[in-house]
């Protein structure tokens, strides 16, 4: 198969193409706006549905008609306006309705900036909106896995009957790699019987809905949602290892973070210091296992965060206190540079922190 | 003896939760008529607000979608896009088509989007208990406008069928009430029409239902229906506001 | 000739059918209580209804089925 050059955020746009998706709604929002761009010029030769919205409220709105309608469905942001989605998403998930929602992370707070974070972390893998819901977070590291993961989060979505969400960043969405995108991306083509498609006068009407007004019958919903979320949990979990089996230094980072990390290992065993990556594909569910066996054997972890340290409560989590856990962050646009990761490693190493 | 009026087939046998002499239950029926009339219960979807009518999806037998307060028309716009032969309504009250909903509104309006829109506009948030809606009257004592509506401090009501009629777009807008028989019968004809429009693919078709809330309006049902004719409706003029069959010839 | 029936237990006696009747032939049940409370509505005089349904189409529950005698061709 051929490889071709693509941005990031256009890997994940003709990825979501080859996958199945015919619609998409979004605003216009920096630094994920190619996406829209994309879709724009892309789904009216392909008789699908490209609109920009009225807002981003509008948009996860408009996704969740679609969903309904049983057809495969996305909607694509940048932090702030990731923030505006969480009332749709919370529906979404109350619905059990299947989506993919992406966010090219930027800086935050607030408008922010717009150069690359991953500050949405929180907001990703522990609600974002009201109430006990979970999504499916995947976290791309290249231009070939913003593809690869959009085609992955349409076909969990569908299984688990769950909002995904490809949580990227400004850097990856911007970036330029080559490519390959296989001509049709789905796997599984899953039944949707409990789609509103019309009765036709065959059926009961089916209701997508997620008010329960009887208190009882809320709990067992929310359990049963639970249950499916412990499947997924159990199934799901997606990691890269680097040089894990002999380090004593192991650092955790996903998407841009995770790959100045590498460069950093590099460096560090030059040095001759056992250093190693874990990488979380899944931020949600999290590697939580693989992290709990490799704290049997290191000195310590390093959290590499463009973030004010998010991830590292979910490594503490995950390795039981058992071992140290520092972090190594950059915030509002800036990233860690090798340099800074390699001091927090050896710092590690050395056992000064 | 044959039957000259029943219970239309579009709405399910399950009793209305509405308080007595809520106009909701005759506005659901209109609708349920329109679909039998027209032939399209089965290829029909409908859209449930959040308000009084957030259960609306029990009472209606075509297949249901409840949305998010105020989100209905861009559920349905995500609907109709996804099933273009699919019949799609929404069914929202004043505070969430009007207020929270108002950029759903209008835009969906302004794309012409082919949906139908069943506005129902009792001037009161009937759910929560009776708060000042945005088409609450000037004076009008709510539970959140308990010295009256005062227009200085939160404004005038909120015309619709106005607001949209200066959108090039929208194909067919119209207010109607049904305090009586006579507007009951032309509101069914108003109803049936926004949805044949639809089935023709003309485009966006919004009617305005000027209906009663016996309970937060503290009246008897009948009491509050002629409030709807003292008061509401000279706020809010009945007729055509918008017909582009019209505008054609 | 009219028959009129009443979903009996689904009327919740706002009695907007009474106001609506142009023969003034229904009233709310004086000592008749429904399941759900309510007095509901019924017909005093059914001989005198003309079946125009002005009952039916002010009810909001649906309560009431109105029959009439077909009219004989020619």
């Amino acid at each position: 198969m051929a490889k071709v050059l693509m941005k990031g955020n256009e890997a994940i746009a003709e990825a979501a193409i080859r996958s199945g998706c015919r619609h998409y709604f979004g605003y216009p929002i920096t630094p994920q706006t190619e996406i829209a761009a994309y879709m724009a010029k892309r789904m009216p030769k392909i008789g699908g549905t490209f609109l920009q919205a009225e807002s981003e409220i509008s948009a996860i709105n408009m996704v969740y008609g679609v969903s309904s309608a049983g057809c495969r469905v996305m909607t694509s942001s940048s932090s702030p306006g990731v923030s505006l989605k969480q009332e749709g998403i919370s529906y979404l998930a109350g619905c059990d309705l299947p989506a993919l929602i992406v966010n090219v992370q930027r800086g935050g707070p607030g408008l922010g900036g717009i150069q690359p974070s991953q500050s949405d972390y929180f907001q990703a893998t522990k609600g974002g909106g009201h109430g006990d819901y979970r999504l499916i977070v995947l976290a791309p590291a290249s231009v070939q896995e913003m593809a690869d993961l959009t085609a992955k989060a349409f076909d969990l979505a569908d299984k688990y009957r769950m909002p995904a969400m490809l949580l990227a960043d400004g850097t990856i969405g911007q970036m330029m790699e080559p490519v390959e995108l296989p001509e049709d991306m789905r796997t599984t083509v899953y039944e949707k019987p409990w789609a509103v498609t019309g009765t036709e006068n065959k059926r009961e009407h089916n209701i997508v809905n997620s008010l329960y007004l009887v208190p009882e019958q809320l709990e067992k919903k929310n359990i049963e949602r639970y249950e499916k979320y412990k499947t997924v949990e159990k199934n799901e979990v997606m990691y890269e290892e680097y040089m894990t089996d002999d380090a004593d230094v192991c650092v955790v980072a996903f998407g841009i973070a995770a790959r100045v990390s590498k460069n950093a290992i590099t460096a560090a065993r030059a040095k001759g210091i056992k250093a190693g990556l874990i990488r979380p594909i899944t931020l949600w569910p999290f590697p939580k296992d693989v992290i709990a066996r490799t704290a049997e054997h290191v000195k310590g972890f390093v959290s590499v965060e463009l973030s004010m340290g998010q991830m590292i409560e979910d490594i503490r989590l995950a390795e039981g206190c058992k071992k140290p856990v520092t972090l190594c962050s950059r915030v509002g646009g800036m990233i860690p540079s090798p340099e800074e990761v390699l001091k927090a490693i050896e710092d590690m190493e050395g056992g000064a922190f | 003896m044959a039957v000259v009026f029943s219970k239309p087939k579009a709405l399910t046998d399950a009793p209305l939760h509405y308080c007595p002499g809520c106009t909701h239950g005759i506005i659901h029926r209109l609708v349920a008529e329109a679909i039998d009339d027209l032939g399209i219960l089965g290829r029909t979807v409908g859209v449930a607000p959040v308000g009084c009518a957030v259960m609306a999806y029990d009472y209606f037998s075509c297949d249901m979608v409840e949305a998010a307060h105020g989100r209905a028309p861009a559920v349905a716009t995500g609907l109709k896009r996804a099933m273009p032969d699919r019949i799609i309504f929404t069914y929202q009250g004043d505070g969430d088509l009007a207020s929270i909903g108002m950029a759903e509104t209008v835009h969906a309006a302004t794309r012409n989007e082919n949906i139908t829109v069943i506005f129902v506009n009792n001037a009161i948030y009937g759910m929560t208990g009776g708060q000042m809606a945005p088409t609450s009257l000037p004076g009008q004592v709510t539970q959140t406008s308990p010295y009256g509506r005062d227009v200085k401090t939160v404004g005038y009501p909120i015309k619709v069928c106005e607001l949209l009629s200066a959108l090039d777009a929208p194909y067919y807008i119209e207010r109607v009430a049904v305090n009586n028989v006579k507007h009951v019968m032309a509101a069914k004809k108003a109803i049936k029409r926004a949805f044949e429009n639809q089935v023709e693919g003309r485009g966006f078709s919004l009617i305005e239902v000027v209906s009663s809330c016996p309970t937060n309006w503290g009246m008897t049902p009948q009491k509050a229906l002629d409030w709807v004719e003292s008061d509401m409706i000279p706020y809010y003029p009945l007729g055509v506001y918008r017909d582009k069959s019209k505008e054609a010839e | 000739m009219a028959r009129i029936t009443f979903d009996e237990d689904v009327c919740k006696g706002c009695g907007l059918c009474v106001n609506a009747c142009p023969r003034k032939l229904i009233v709310l049940a004086k000592e008749k209580i429904n399941k759900k409370g309510h007095s509901p509505a019924e017909i005093t005089d059914e001989s005198k209804c003309i079946g125009c349904a002005c009952c039916a189409m002010m009810c909001p529950d649906c309560v009431i089925t109105v029959e009439k005698q077909e009219v004989e061709n020619g």
